[in-house]
């Protein structure tokens, strides 16, 4: 029984950076209807980004306190990445719009390598290892929780809440609903759409800043290649709960993250990932909109 | 202040790719009036409100509003001088509550007066105050009628757009909605262009109105002086009773 209160204590965590990152594809896909490729790498970014201040803090301010280390990297780490998935949807995205729906799928996959690529070229191939920056843990019996774990579950929770206001709660939010309800209506209201696309596009990526902060953290390495399998398996989160939905972004992070941690612990861990995006399969099979995806049938 | 020249469209010709929609529409509307626009499917009426907004634009042509070229402007910052259009189809935000879809409307003021206004739609229409927290796509096609029009008067408009209100709504809704037209504007002053293929009902109510045959206008006047016209009679009055 500790064994299991332990796995789904370390699936929690993994499957709230999950989460974090499939609301990024969850919310693109809502606004304007492309999966944004690329976005896996904004998370891999995320992470150089926070490993990158970590390095320059560390060095120039020696004895920096943790949690003003971890604030800055959050912080910076959200400011790059916001502003690298800016420019990304304003020069590689925007001029396709309203062309044919494949286009900017293949320019996502693109900028996908691009990104990727310019993190293996400027940062070296190799795994960038940092130090534990926090170590302590608790012990709950045979249980045993690191402040780590907990860092992670309660900034997730506290940027879901923050999120979730923001979106059904502020002119914003609701600007940004009507834009992926109808765009040109949203217009005929005097709604921006461009700026309100690009916020979109701003907010995935801080979103997705803290994920990959926070995966350096409970790792200790980045790699130019992060963006890859773990974009992949946030993806499958956001499909699995339903594209599109935000609540259903977050349960699919959370049952992948659990499917992981539970398969690794008692089958075998080099079959995690077929058990994920066996999952996947499964569930599209009897529900192809996901487990929180809205079915199509609405009044014209 | 009545009778001063609102907007006016000048040689307006909208493109749809190769296809052109309009070839040379000029219309006038007046501060203060109700004017109407009828034709047949397919006339442009729809294109023409559209191309007001400038979605899609002219492509030659000009839109001039209260003595400003609006016609290169985007569609958002066209709505923020305050013209409101409830469009063909409704365009209701589906997965938005009723009251959400109002508020879209006041976006313009940042709800400064959406308390007040909302109360004001509310008496028009009773029927949105009792659904006022249910999803804009679980409505009737008569309700959502009604919220089109709410949505549009929530933005304060100086010129109020309408693509064909009536459409598809019971007799009885079609006249509560003409009566709540005429009272905006005898009341508040409310400067209303309207697109009908109840021909007989637009012409009622407006000062002046326009007929539109395959993307030019053909002929224009009073709403009386047309109904009186015996090929506009023919064509869009009495065209269903032979």
């Amino acid at each position: 029984m500790e064994y299991f209160i332990q796995q789904l204590i370390n699936g929690l965590t993994l499957g709230s950076i999950y989460g974090l990152v499939a609301i990024g594809y969850t919310m693109v896909y809502g606004i304007i209807g492309m999966i944004n490729f690329a976005h896996g790498d904004i998370f891999m970014l995320g992470g150089f980004a926070a490993l990158i201040v970590f390095l320059i803090a560390t060095s120039f301010f020696a004895g920096i306190p943790v949690a003003l280390l971890l604030l800055l990297m959050l912080v910076v780490g959200m400011l790059m990445t916001g502003l690298w998935n800016w420019t990304i949807e304003r020069v590689a995205y925007r001029p396709l719009r309203g062309s044919f729906r494949l286009a900017p799928l293949i320019t996502a996959i693109g900028m996908s390598i691009v990104l990727s690529n310019f993190i293996q070229v400027t940062q070296g191939p190799r795994n960038k290892p940092i130090p534990q920056l926090v170590t302590d843990v608790y012990h709950i019996g045979d249980i045993t929780i690191s402040l780590k774990q907990i860092i992670i579950v309660i900034i997730t929770a506290v940027l879901l809440f923050a999120f979730w206001y923001i979106v059904n709660k502020t002119p914003l939010g609701r600007a940004q609903r009507a834009t992926e309800q109808d765009r040109k209506m949203a217009a005929l209201l005097g709604v921006d759409v461009d700026k309100t696309i690009s916020i979109t596009f701003v907010m995935g990526a801080a979103l997705a800043a803290v994920a990959g902060c926070m995966y350096l953290m409970y790792y200790g390495v980045a790699s130019f290649n992060d963006g890859f399998i773990p974009g992949v398996k946030a993806f499958t989160a956001a499909v699995l709960g339903g594209i599109g939905s935000l609540p259903g972004a977050v349960l699919g992070g959370l049952m992948i993250g659990l499917i992981e941690s539970l398969w690794s612990a008692y089958f075998t861990i080099a079959y995690k990932d077929v058990a994920t995006f066996g999952l996947l399969a499964f569930v599209l099979i009897f529900k192809p909109t996901g487990i929180l995806g809205r079915p199509e049938v609405e009044k014209v | 202040m009545a009778g001063e020249n609102l907007l006016k469209v000048q040689g307006v010709e909208t493109y749809y790719g190769n296809i052109r929609a309009l070839s040379g529409v000029d219309v006038e509307v007046n501060k203060g009036e109700i004017v109407s626009l009828i034709g047949a499917n397919g006339a442009g009426k729809s294109t023409l409100m559209m191309t007001i907004c400038g979605s899609p634009q002219a492509k030659t042509g000009q839109v001039i509003f209260d003595g400003e070229d609006i016609t290169r402007l985007p569609t958002h910052l066209i709505a923020r001088k305050r013209i409101a259009q409830s469009p063909e189809g409704r365009r209701i935000f589906p997965r938005m509550t009723v009251l959400e879809n109002l508020q879209m409307g006041a976006n313009l003021d940042n709800l400064k007066y959406f308390k007040e206004d909302v109360e004001k739609i509310f008496v028009l229409f009773p029927r949105l105050k009792e659904r006022q927290s249910q999803r804009g796509g679980t409505l009737s096609g008569g309700e959502q009628q009604m919220l089109s029009i709410g949505r549009a008067l929530m933005a304060r408009p100086k010129l109020l757009l309408l693509d064909e209100p009536s459409l598809g709504l019971a007799p009885l809704i079609v006249k509560g909605i003409f009566e709540a037209i005429k009272k905006l504007n005898q009341e508040e002053g409310l400067t209303v262009f309207l697109v009908e293929q109840n021909a007989f009902a637009a012409l009622k109510l407006s000062d002046r109105a326009y007929v539109m045959v395959n993307g030019r206008v053909t002929m224009s006047g009073s709403g009386k002086e047309l109904l009186a016209n015996p090929e506009v009679r023919a064509a869009y009055l009495e065209g269903g009773r032979h």
